[in-house]
């Protein structure tokens, strides 16, 4: 049922959450998240995105089964590009539909923040002058987050 | 088994994958980080501080504890930052 994707090609967000509800009469809400570039006051010019192909799409939908045994969803789509990605363009998209509105805002947030702790990439900055930074360091804050949601296998 | 590396565990190690032959003693993945950390200089850096390392065994995430026997991939990765 979810859609599971890992691209370096940008999305169309307002097609994708279209989708989850067209030509259906038990959907009540889709909630929608996009995560975007930050140019971080003009100092970046991109972010460079690793990912672990295979384990990547694999892990995500661990987590979108976690949320789907947690809640009754009625579609769930995951879209996360890899490779160079310019300040301002797209990286993430979570899109969650339900009968409901609570199970689809709680969902989309579960899955974000198990997304940023649990599936396999990896980001580095590329400043504005060109020269690519170090790795981003994993944020503790990300990992209380994502720890909200009760013990998870990791 | 085949090992492969991700972000600065690749970029010290020097590669991205490869194959491994560790000794019968090497049972869990925190035996083989040990290992590893033998096998030359960027070895030494990449596993330099193993609690900073993670681990994943045929593309699950395991623990420093998680017997490696049986396993065909193990991965070596900084904690993610996606999203």
């Amino acid at each position: 049922m979810a859609k599971i994707r890992v691209q370096h090609e940008a999305f169309d967000a307002g097609a994708e959450g279209d989708s989850l509800s067209r030509g259906r009469r038990d959907v009540g809400a889709v909630v929608s998240f996009v995560g975007y570039c930050r140019d971080e006051g003009g100092r970046l010019a991109a972010l460079e995105l690793e990912h672990y192909p295979g384990m990547a799409e694999e892990e995500i939908a661990r987590v979108v089964g976690e949320a789907e045994r947690r809640w009754p969803l009625l579609g769930v789509t995951v879209i996360h590009r890899t490779g160079r990605i310019a300040a301002g363009e797209p990286i993430v998209y979570v899109a969650v539909a339900a009968a409901h509105r609570r199970e689809a805002f709680d969902a989309a947030e579960m899955l974000m923040d198990y997304l940023k702790t649990r599936a396999p990439f990896w980001k580095r900055a590329v400043r504005a002058d060109g020269v690519v930074e170090g790795w981003v360091e994993a944020k503790g804050e990300d990992d209380a987050s994502a720890a909200r949601w009760g013990a998870a296998e990791q | 088994m085949r090992a492969v590396y991700f972000a600065w565990v690749r970029e010290r190690v020097g590669k991205a994958e490869e194959e491994l032959d560790p000794p019968p003693t090497v049972t869990t993945v925190g035996d083989l980080i040990a290992w590893l950390s033998r096998q030359g200089e960027g070895y030494a850096t990449a596993f330099d501080k193993p609690a900073t390392v993670r681990a994943a065994l045929d593309r699950v995430h395991a623990r420093h504890e998680a017997p490696i026997a049986g396993a065909k991939e193990v991965a070596f990765f900084p904690p993610m930052t996606g999203g």
